[in-house]
């Protein structure tokens, strides 16, 4: 390992860690606007030409409110408890491969777009949406106020009970692409018959998506599966008592994990990077995927503004006896696909 | 730089495993068991055994723990208590008998200290050397089957168990 | 290269640590903790021996462990939230009827 190998890491980390905050300012402005569309409002237009200024106006707004820790609270554990949420959602991105490689004419020397490439990708992916669940559970604990408390311990019923559907679908995709290094599941998505190589297109899979969807949307927090949060019956949940900058921290890691979930979701299902002439340019690589991602980011708030929130009993019943359930049957056909009619992988 | 590494792990792995013992609040025991539990994960990263690692923190760190903490915040147990309680005479035991302990296992380990042992994994390095995903399931699915079936079946009676037990009467 | 008695005495440092955990705590979850303590510093040296020999039998022996643990840790809790139901303490000194 050069020193030149480390530096190319650290400045890659660095790019991604700015692109996801921009993107992340975008995005509440973005879900701003197509909630008002779909309520047939106007919504932020204040602020800049075609109120494109609005996040940066949040921003300053956030940074100048008062930073209020409750008297009673925790205050270690209060204090590190958005910091927890958010490490885990940021360290996903680092396994995920945005573009294949390309010529850096400055540099002179050939740069891959992805951080780095694990065998245990996907698991390392599993293994930090695990972690998430902890910033949640804490804050909601060490604010020492009963929603937040309530709002914590429906976020870790949440996450467990979904991560177990999440899981599972992904060892479908597992099954059908017989390697863990995100790469190459990308890689084998690539071929001839363009858009159906995606794994999306392929006979199994299709079934796969739409487990592994509903549950990233639980495993994010999203409405319907908001329940952690719920706005009117919880107050806030976990985070009611944070304000200021603790309180902007929890709306980043709420919205990274979008950003991730829909970047995986592409890497797995909808062929990542790979798109028409990309072999020839490869800087198109980073466009296509941009554009997939905000395909399924526009999804998700489509969902987000037109389902009612889920009771908590519907939710866990969902959960355990039907995507779950779903989740070991879409297993079970992959593996039968897989056993009688082997993929052929480019 | 590897014997550094190892080093920083172990301190880290001690330390918080000694907070687990000393710490009042069964909450921060937890949370600091959940380090050991993270610095042992990279050290089996440091073992090549990357399955295990992984494994190590979705299902101890990302489930079990979860589980712990759960109940204790449900429970929401008196928050301080004294590190040694009632059984002075015990705590006070324990000292000696840790230190006999640790001293039987150092010689023992003494006899090994001398001998050269090159690692399997510096001399396999292929993508299905022993502690890869490869390597792990193939001997899960062959040679281990039975234990593993077994595994399932154990952790069905635990399911219905763990129902059994935290039911209230009549519901 | 690190040698494979390094891991060994952090495997055994850490499997006192738990044992000593057992005997003076009287809090039955910390109780618990201490006992994946334990068993956590046996799966270190299980798995080192197994990185070392290049025996893969070690590490699907820790996977077990672990299944095992999970299905101990659920009706473990289980078990604890009852008696803490019925006598309002943790204490296990308490727990001393072998009847509710």
């Amino acid at each position: 390992m050069t020193t030149a190998v480390l530096l190319e890491w650290v400045i890659k980390s660095a790019i991604i860690l700015f692109v996801l905050v921009t993107a992340v300012a975008y995005l509440t402005f973005l879900e701003r606007k197509v909630m008002s569309w779909i309520q047939l409002r106007i919504g932020p237009n204040r602020v800049g030409p075609w109120g494109l200024l609005q996040p940066l106006a949040d921003g300053v707004k956030m940074i100048f409110k008062e930073d209020i820790i409750p008297t009673e609270a925790n205050r270690w554990l209060y204090v590190i408890a958005p910091a927890i949420s958010l490490i885990p959602a940021l360290m996903t991105f680092i396994v995920i491969p945005y573009g294949s490689v390309v010529h850096v004419p400055i540099l002179d020397r050939d740069v891959a777009l992805r951080v780095t490439s694990m065998n245990i990708g996907l698991l390392y992916i599993f293994a930090l949406t695990s972690l998430g669940v902890y910033g949640l559970v804490l804050a909601g604990w060490a604010s020492n106020n009963k929603y937040s408390l309530l709002g914590g311990l429906r976020s870790s019923a949440q996450m467990i009970s979904y991560e177990l559907a999440f899981g599972i679908s992904i060892v479908s995709v597992l099954l059908y692409t017989g390697t863990l290094d995100l790469s190459v599941i990308v890689g084998q998505q690539s071929g001839r018959f363009g858009v159906l190589g995606w794994n999306f297109f392929k006979v199994p899979l299709f079934l796969v998506f739409i487990v592994y969807y509903i549950a990233s949307l639980a495993e994010c927090n999203r409405t319907p599966f908001d329940l952690p949060e719920a706005e009117s019956e919880l107050v806030a949940g976990y985070h009611t008592e944070y304000s200021s900058m603790k309180f902007v921290m929890f709306q980043m890691a709420e919205y990274i994990n979008l950003i991730t979930a829909s970047s995986i979701a592409v890497t797995l299902f909808f062929g990542g990077y790979i798109g028409p002439k990309v072999n020839y340019y490869p800087w198109l690589g980073l466009v296509y995927f941009a554009l997939k991602v905000l395909v399924l980011i526009l999804l998700a708030m489509w969902i987000r503004f037109t389902l009612p929130r889920f009771r908590y009993d519907q939710l866990m019943r969902f959960g355990w006896k039907f995507l779950l359930p779903a989740a070991i049957v879409n297993v079970i056909i992959t593996a039968t696909v897989v056993l009688f009619w082997p993929p052929q992988h480019p | 730089m590897e014997k550094v590494l190892f080093i920083v792990l172990a301190v880290l792995a001690i330390g918080t495993a000694l907070n687990v013992i000393f710490q009042r609040n069964p909450l921060y025991s937890a949370l600091s068991l959940i380090g050991t539990l993270a610095s042992l994960s990279a050290l089996y990263l440091t073992l090549h055994a990357q399955f295990i690692a992984a494994i190590q923190i979705v299902v101890y760190a990302g489930a079990i723990m979860v589980l712990f903490l759960f109940v204790i915040m449900l429970l929401n147990v008196p928050k301080t208590q004294p590190v040694v309680e009632k059984h002075k005479a015990l705590g006070f035991l324990a000292i000696p008998f840790a230190g006999a302990m640790i001293a039987e296992a150092f010689y023992v380990l003494k006899t090994l200290a001398d001998k050269k042992i090159t690692p399997a994994f510096a001399i396999d390095t292929t993508d299905r050397a022993v502690g890869t995903t490869w390597s792990v399931g193939y001997s899960l699915f062959t040679q281990y089957l039975l234990p593993f079936e077994v595994t399932s079946v154990l952790i069905l009676m635990a399911v219905v168990g763990a129902m059994v037990l935290a039911r209230r009467e009549g519901d | 290269m690190i040698p494979l008695w390094w891991y060994l005495g952090l495997s055994s440092l850490l499997f006192t640590i738990g044992a000593v955990g057992v005997f003076i705590k009287r809090n039955a979850i910390t109780i618990f903790l201490c006992i994946e303590l334990m068993l956590n510093a046996v799966n270190l040296s299980l798995v080192a021996m197994s990185s070392y020999f290049g025996d893969i039998g070690g590490q699907l022996f820790v996977f077990i462990v672990m299944t095992v643990a999970a299905a101990e840790a659920a009706v473990g809790l289980a078990i604890i939230i009852s008696i803490f139901r019925n006598r309002e303490s943790l204490n296990v000194d308490e727990a001393d009827t072998l009847r509710f």
